[in-house]
């Protein structure tokens, strides 16, 4: 009771190895694309660009054998020499494309422990803004600034965010003015605040050269609503954005991966078909004949026993016996059925008293 | 007989082996040589906007079509190769080989060619980029005229992207009126003063776009009244570096181009070498084959050369053998009569190259 038996002739056969020998390629192909692709990703994410990596060369490892395999398989003579292997070979296959699944859908449910991480690290980098002279934080206004331009967003949440802030340092405010020492005394903590933002949350499609400061006085500026302007800056929050950017790459690695995997499946499916029906063929003894392939000779739960005996009986070999009591010399009568030559007699037992 | 070398059937046999392998690698250099140039164009034509002419795209150009022609021609060679030690199926490559090589020596030249002209037309590539950059600058306020809303937006980005200001540097932004009139306020006095102050009515100030600011300056970018020391605290003009970007965008674009067309450089010297050793290979392996055609035991040695006569001879001919074919082009109003009398002239010189070609023969029978 063969799982999905299908039956092949000689010409199904030989063209189901030239396909699989053509589809192997292609998967070496994907393998080296995947590699490339995790390379390129190394320098903006940290462990996923080594799972592609990783992915890519074991896949570009595995399809080059399984194309020399099949190319070979047209041939009977030739498939005895890649006979043993085959059956690990498709075992280790499975393992490893299950494994690739495994890795496919663990990219999709990444994003809700980015969006934490984020969080906490974009508040630091504005607070520190402004302490360029500090050792250890005078790279955060340059990474800050370079972030809002690039990703095209402007403080953590909102624009706003910098109005809470003191990204000014005071090294470079004149405490002798007025309006410098007034706005200080203003705040409880002595923090220099204004409605203004670095150069950086500047949006370039504005048709308006950009207003940084005094954002919320519309006499400020000539022809300027603050409410209604919308082009001036970059209205969406960095975290967003990083979200935003961060999930969609996910996404596409993810969607590649699948679809690495569902190939890698179909491919290794025709390569069991193949092995089966070759096996077969050598068991009939005619290599032109008609044979069965098939996924698993018995079914599931049959199959899944006879595992499991397999491996408890290798697990018996290094036990020892209780029957005896461990002492080797203890003559124990065999409990299987012997097989005592064409006449099924037993040999005398000698006993003790003869 | 110009460097001749004598070949035995193996050595036949390896050479078009070898030869084959050497021509699909040829294919894959020209393969590289088209992808080459399609990149350089895709740049070229990404930075469109802020360049007067094309001239310069005369390089990937070129380098594209070399590229096309070099994959069907070394594919060619590849066919050759395949037919060669068969005697029946080589004769029918023999007048397409001349065509070969012509085409294969032509494609080094372009190739030559190429190399130069990345050096030679930088002077030109430097003019395009200066009158571009001017206009982009003078309508960076003209986001409302059609036609010119996009500058502000390719500008700030160049200038972001490439992190230079202005065109030679950022003093360029002082000269021109970059704040559009619909966003000045005709009322103020100081707007006022400043038109007044200004030959042409124009509003000019001393500050840059945001889009100058430098973001490794350990201060909040300063991009108005830049020249003015006592508008802000603890600054001094001359000495500020870091404030905004030093380089200016033509400098720039320049450097980023001939950079890249540089590192092209050695890509293309290399594939010339691959192409010009395919074409020495395939003369020998022409010359050798039929030579051996031509003796009585196909299998023996013969001997392969370059050229059949020396340089200058080979030159005499192929002039004669090109006037002739220009000759007979014409239209001749004596050829009634001159025709004859033309056949009876090279009839005894046919005579004469045939005497000198028979006492060859004889002292080696």
């Amino acid at each position: 009771m063969a799982v999905l038996r299908v039956k092949f002739t000689k010409t199904k056969r030989d063209k189901l190895a030239q396909v699989l020998w053509i589809l192997n390629w292609i998967s070496v192909v994907t393998g080296a694309i995947l590699f490339s692709l995790g390379l390129f990703l190394k320098r903006d994410i940290q462990y996923v660009p080594n799972m592609l990596i990783a992915v890519g060369l074991i896949a570009c490892a595995i399809n080059f054998l399984g194309g020399k395999i099949c190319y070979d398989c047209v041939d009977t003579t030739k498939f005895l020499r890649w006979k043993l292997i085959m059956l690990p070979y498709i075992i280790c296959t499975f393992f490893f494309t299950f494994c690739v699944l495994v890795g496919a859908l663990m990219c999709y449910c990444m994003h809700w422990e980015l969006e934490e991480s984020l969080n906490l690290g974009l508040t630091e980098a504005m607070r520190f803004y402004k302490d360029t002279d500090t050792p250890g934080r005078c790279f955060l206004k340059r990474t800050v600034d370079m972030l809002q331009m690039q990703f095209q967003c402007c403080g953590n949440n909102g624009y706003k965010d910098w109005f809470q802030i003191q990204w000014i340092s005071n090294r470079y405010l004149d405490m002798s003015q007025k309006e410098v020492v007034g706005r200080i005394r203003s705040n409880v903590n002595g923090k220099y605040l204004l409605d203004g933002v670095p150069f950086s949350c500047c949006n370039i499609n504005s048709p308006r050269p950009c207003v940084q400061q005094q954002i919320t006085n519309n006499s400020a500026h000539f022809n300027y609503e603050h409410q209604t302007e919308e082009l001036n800056l970059w209205m969406k929050g960095c975290r967003q954005a990083l979200l935003e950017y961060y999930t969609h790459i996910m996404q596409s690695i993810g969607l590649t991966v699948l679809i690495t995997w569902l190939f890698e499946l179909s491919v290794l499916t025709g390569v069991r078909y193949l092995q089966t029906s070759l096996e077969n063929v050598l068991r009939q003894g005619d290599p032109n004949s008609e044979s069965d392939g098939w996924l698993l000779e018995n079914s599931f739960m049959e199959t899944a026993r006879m595992n499991l005996n397999i491996i408890k009986s290798l697990g018996k070999g290094n036990q020892i016996d209780t029957a005896t009591n461990g002492d080797p010399n203890i003559n124990v009568p065999s409990t299987s059925k012997a097989h005592y030559g064409p006449d099924n007699v037993p040999p005398k037992q000698i006993t003790e008293d003869s | 007989m110009l460097l001749k070398i004598t070949f035995t059937q193996q050595r036949r046999v390896r050479l078009a082996q070898g030869l084959w392998l050497m021509s699909w690698l040829a294919v894959m250099s020209g393969a590289f040589i088209f992808c080459l140039g399609v990149y350089l164009k895709t740049e070229l034509l990404r930075r469109a906007e802020v360049m007067d002419n094309t001239e310069i795209h005369v390089v990937p150009n070129i380098l594209m079509m070399v590229g096309l022609v070099s994959i069907g021609t070394n594919w060619v060679a590849t066919r050759v190769c395949q037919d060669s030690l068969d005697a029946s199926r080589f004769p029918r490559w023999k007048l397409l080989l001349m065509a070969w090589f012509a085409v294969a020596v032509l494609l080094c030249c372009l190739l030559l060619a190429v190399v130069v002209l990345s050096y030679a037309l930088q002077g030109r590539l430097e003019e395009s980029l200066k009158v571009g950059l001017r206009n982009g600058i003078r309508f960076y306020k003209d986001t409302d005229v059609p036609g010119r809303c996009f500058q502000k937006e390719t500008i700030d980005r160049l200038q972001m992207e490439f992190r230079c200001c202005g065109n030679n540097n950022f003093k360029d932004w002082f000269e021109v009126q970059w704040v559009s009139n619909r966003y000045l306020d005709f009322t103020s006095k100081d707007v006022k003063d400043r038109i007044r102050s200004n030959v042409d009515g124009r509003y000019l100030l001393d500050g840059v776009p945001f889009s100058c600011c430098n973001p490794a300056s350990p201060r909040p970018c300063l991009q108005y009244h830049l020249t003015d020391n006592s508008a802000h605290y603890s600054y001094d003009y001359q000495a500020e570096e870091l404030n905004l970007y030093s380089r200016g965008c033509r400098q720039a674009l320049t450097d980023y181009y001939m950079e890249m067309m540089n590192s092209t450089g050695p890509g293309v010297l290399s594939v010339i070498l691959i192409q010009m050793s395919v074409l020495v290979s395939l003369r020998y392996l022409q010359t050798a084959v039929e030579g051996a055609t031509a003796l009585e035991d196909p299998e023996g040695e013969s001997v392969g050369y370059l050229l059949e006569k020396g340089v200058k001879e080979t030159f005499e001919d192929v002039k004669a053998n090109v006037l002739n074919i220009l000759k007979f082009a014409q239209v001749d109003p004596s050829a009634a009569e001159g025709s004859p009398g033309a056949e009876d002239a090279e009839k005894p010189a046919d005579n004469t190259t045939e005497k000198a070609a028979s006492p060859t023969p004889s002292p080696a029978s």
